[in-house]
């Protein structure tokens, strides 16, 4: 055991766990955030996926202690009503379906549209191949990055 | 439908709705022993008449729907409040909806398979908006002193316009709850609607864009402990004993005990690690040394269980039905075609693993919370296998992350359960990716010899689908009959539309001792597959356009005609494609409802691409076009990972797939363009969403691969980059 200190979502959250254990147990079962989910464990599916220092990263497989003095953002930080491009774009779209992948999926996105605000169908493939979607939701999350890209864009404008 | 005055206890009515002011409640009744259902009132304080309360109105103005059929990305969260709020003119942000838990009071609703949600609720749970539209409407115009046909109903109020008065639904609740229930309520016209019919937002599609919908794994209760459960990596074996010294070292630690796992017919053994949290459980595990007694189970192997299939096809079977005189017509036919089909066993693999929170309290009372398909199915059988009351036993229906049929069957429910009960503390099972791949119950594959015979004119004279495969009602009930066909597993085969003089359709039971259950669409997933290639090859054999071939065999008014009259145009199926194209068609009816799809592919290398997708699907009414549009479309990328990605195998008596790595599910990359056409031409017949789009995909796909490359495919999967 020892005390990690992590921040997340801008908040510090100090936690007395196994150095070894994945990040995503401690966000969920330490911190208590829930929006983080568990699909794989073994950077398959994408579920667990958060961003680290702005970069997505699959919790599941991330030491906890690998995390310590980092910049960690979940879904909860991304917008306090649920607004951010990407939430926008996925609520008129209506991406969901059961809704247990979205919250990485939306993480990834996230990432991808800061690094590229006009990504092509092709670089949105590569960005999101980690994210699986057991309920078949990709059609509908494609479409709604490219809408979350003129979201995005409109806002700068 | 019958309607009826009556009450409900304050006690039960806050059991059943977590809510504890007094109000107007309109519900539904099971009249007992006669399944006949009533719309009840049960307002106000007095004898229970085991009865089911869908609206309540509230004094301070909150109204609440319940909603029956849990949430497992199939819409009914928003579909199923939605037919009750329609009669009384509220949009959805208006109510609260709740989640009933299998209280017998809800009725036998309580489940989510078989794509049955809307189409068997429709028009009970619009009478029950109904019913309470018209109380309070009555109310509203006996205070007024005015005729009810002058009032209206709007945002939550009754107006009456001629002389601008309104009442909130609050105000008038109580009078309203003191009316009789109407016989026989007027239904809105489909022409007024506001909900159904129309793409409305979900309401759970915030929450699940946010982080903020509560799935079961997202529960924790005070004093919780965590569990995981070694199970027998071979099926049919028995534990014999566990070494826990090494689990115990591990920090965090608390307990080594053995564990019960309930599914169908088998009962089997498991080995639990209690922790103080989920990490040091599955830590502890990976530490624990079992013993196991494989029971000879550890030779079993998938090639040798295909042989024996192949062995058993050459059985005659039972008859599954008969029409003319098949024996007869295909031995005289000029034309013959046979051929044998093959398809794996697959998993569900809902992204959400499996998982339950419960908690056994003081008195023997017992709390649930679990995503599950069926709440009514727990409720009506835990308290007998646990020996408590049902009034001890409440279930909390959390989001499901994914069904797909697995979670039709509460054998991780009853695990935790019976973990909590034996440790007297609450408890939250998760069962790993790994034991969700391993363990299953399974999709079981389907082997089919298929016969069909030609007229000298080219035509259909003579059809036989002989399904060789293991039962799903076997591995329910071993008292199974296997003199009769286990129509389960030779589901749609005999329902076709298609007009054939004489077919016999035959099932040949196979035994397996691996837990085996529905699948997303059951057996159609398979059957369809060698069923609507089969029909490709003999159209090939009578030179016959594939599309013509299926229409010439349709009576003009049948479903499957305007099916693929709509799905011809929309593919633009009479158009030449570019040189190295093929496209495929298949349509496939069964219980669910109905679909067909038309698969483009082109050459791409030693294999092929899949270039598009065109979905036809009929559905008499319905209510959110925009939610079967996704529901279609997931249809089909399932329908594609099953047909294409490696499926499940057994060597040495295991699972040869474990996670993800091995056993893949399409990605976005991999995904076509997929069009959707929803046939809605209203009406009284209203069929399924969530399934009808998977069985015509795997055979339009192999057909198209045949029309490009000339190559038939009789086996899935099949690599796609190697044909
Ligand atoms: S849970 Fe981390 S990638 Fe699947
Ligand atoms: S929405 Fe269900 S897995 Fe993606």
């Amino acid at each position: 055991m020892a005390s990690i200190t992590l921040n997340i979502n801008n908040a510090s959250h100090t936690i007395d766990v196994d150095p070894q254990m994945p990040l995503l147990w401690a966000i969920r079962d330490f911190v208590g955030l829930k929006g983080t989910k568990y699909g794989c464990g073994m950077s398959q599916c994408g579920a667990c996926t958060v961003l680290l220092d702005g970069n997505p990263i699959r919790s599941c497989s991330y030491p906890v202690s690998a995390a310590a003095g980092k910049k960690i953002a979940t879904i909860e930080g991304l917008s306090e009503k649920t607004d951010h491009p990407v939430q926008q774009a996925w609520i008129e779209l209506q991406v969901p379906q059961c809704g247990y992948c979205q919250s990485g999926q939306i993480m990834s996105a996230v990432a991808l549209l800061k690094k590229n605000p006009s990504p092509t169908d092709a670089q949105i493939d590569a960005a999101m191949q980690g994210n699986l979607c057991r309920c078949g939701t990709y059609p509908r999350i494609k479409t709604a990055i490219h809408r979350a890209a003129e979201i995005q864009k409109s806002q700068k404008a | 439908m019958h309607t009826r005055q009556s009450t409900i206890s304050r006690r039960n009515f806050i059991r059943l709705t977590g809510i504890t002011g007094a109000g107007f409640m309109i519900g539904l009744s099971v009249a007992e022993g006669q399944g006949i259902e009533e719309v009840v009132n049960m307002s106000g304080v007095g004898e229970s008449f085991g009865l089911t309360p869908f609206i309540i109105i509230e004094k301070s103005g909150a109204i609440t729907i319940f909603n029956t059929k849990p949430e497992i990305g199939q819409g009914t969260f928003q579909s199923i409040p939605s037919l009750i709020a329609e009669e009384l003119n509220l949009t959805l942000d208006m109510v609260t909806i709740k989640q009933t838990g299998g209280e017998k009071e809800f009725g036998p609703d309580q489940f989510v398979g078989g794509s049955s949600s809307v189409r068997t609720t429709y028009t009970k749970y619009r009478t029950v908006g109904a019913a309470a539209r018209e109380m309070l409407v009555t109310a509203a115009a006996k205070m007024w002193e005015v005729p009810v046909a002058e009032c209206t109903v709007e945002n939550g109020k009754v107006h009456h316009l001629a002389s601008e008065r309104s009442a909130k639904f609050s105000e008038l609740a109580e009078a309203a709850s003191k009316l009789e229930v109407p016989k026989s309520p007027k239904l809105k016209d489909p022409k007024d609607f506001i909900l159904l019919g129309k793409s409305i937002p979900r309401p759970d599609v915030p929450l699940k864009s946010s982080g903020k919908a509560v799935f079961g794994i997202d529960i924790d209760v005070p004093g919780m402990v965590y569990a995981s459960v070694e199970r027998c990596p071979v099926f049919g074996g028995r534990l014999v004993s566990f070494d826990d010294a090494a689990t115990k070292k591990v920090k965090g630690v608390q307990q080594v005990i053995s564990c019960e796992r309930l599914f169908g017919k088998y009962r089997t053994e498991g080995v639990a690690v209690i922790a103080d949290n989920y990490w040091a459980a599955v830590q502890g595990r990976k530490a624990l040394k079992v013993k196991w007694d494989f029971q000879g189970k550890e030779n079993f192997n998938s090639a040798g269980y295909a042989q024996q299939l192949r062995e058993l096809a050459k059985t005659e079977g039972v008859v599954d039905k008969s029409i003319g005189d098949f024996d007869k017509a295909f031995a005289e036919a000029p034309n013959k075609v046979e051929a044998f089909y093959e398809t794996p066993v697959v998993s569900h693999s809902p992204i959400e693993p499996m998982n339950c929170v419960a908690h056994w309290k003081e008195g023997n009372k017992v709390e649930i919370w679990t995503s599950t398909q069926v709440p009514g199915r727990i409720m009506g059988s835990f308290p007998k296998e646990f020996g408590i009351k049902e009034e001890d036993l409440k279930v909390n229906v959390l989001f499901n992350g994914g069904g797909f049929g697995r979670r039709l069957y509460p054998d991780y429910v009853h695990e935790a359960v019976y973990l909590s009960k034996k440790i007297s503390k609450p408890v939250k099972l998760i069962w790993s990716r790994e034991d969700d791949t391993q363990q299953g119950p399974f999709r079981p594959m389907t082997f089919s010899a298929m016969k069909g015979a030609l007229g000298t004119d080219g035509k259909l004279t003579a059809f036989q689908h002989k399904v060789i495969a293991p039962s799903l009602n076997a591995a329910r009930d071993d008292k199974y009959d296997k003199t009769k066909t286990d129509g389960t597993m030779t589901e749609g085969i005999s329902e076709q539309a298609y007009r054939i003089p004489n077919m016999k359709n035959l099932y040949v039971w196979a035994d397996i001792h691996i837990p085996i259950c529905a699948w997303r669409a059951v057996t159609s997933t398979t059957l369809a597959f060698s069923h609507e290639c089969f029909i490709d090859e003999l159209a090939v054999k009578a030179k016959k356009d594939p599309m013509d071939f299926r229409i010439n065999m349709l009576d003009a008014k049948s479903d499957t005609m305007r099916v693929l009259r709509k799905l011809r145009e929309v593919s633009n199926w009479d158009k030449p494609l570019q040189k190295g194209w093929g496209r495929g068609v298949a349509q496939w009816e069964f219980f669910a409802g109905l679909a067909a799809n038309v698969v483009e592919v082109s050459q791409n290398g030693e294999g092929v691409k899949i270039e598009k997708v065109y979905s036809v699907i009929d559905l008499g009414t319905v209510v959110n076009p925009d939610t079967v549009v996704g529901q279609v479309q997931g249809a089909v990328v399932m329908a594609i990972t099953a047909a294409i990605k490696n499926g499940i195998t057994f060597e040495n008596g295991r699972t040869a797939q474990s996670n993800f790595h091995n056993n893949p599910a399409l990605r976005i990359n991999e995904v076509p363009p997929i069009e959707v056409f929803v046939l809605a031409e209203g009406g009284d017949k209203i069929k399924g969403v969530g399934e009808p789009g998977l069985p015509p995909l795997a055979p339009a796909l192999c057909n198209a691969i045949f029309a490009a490359t000339g190559k038939r495919i009789r086996t899935l999967p099949f690599n796609i980059n190697k044909i």
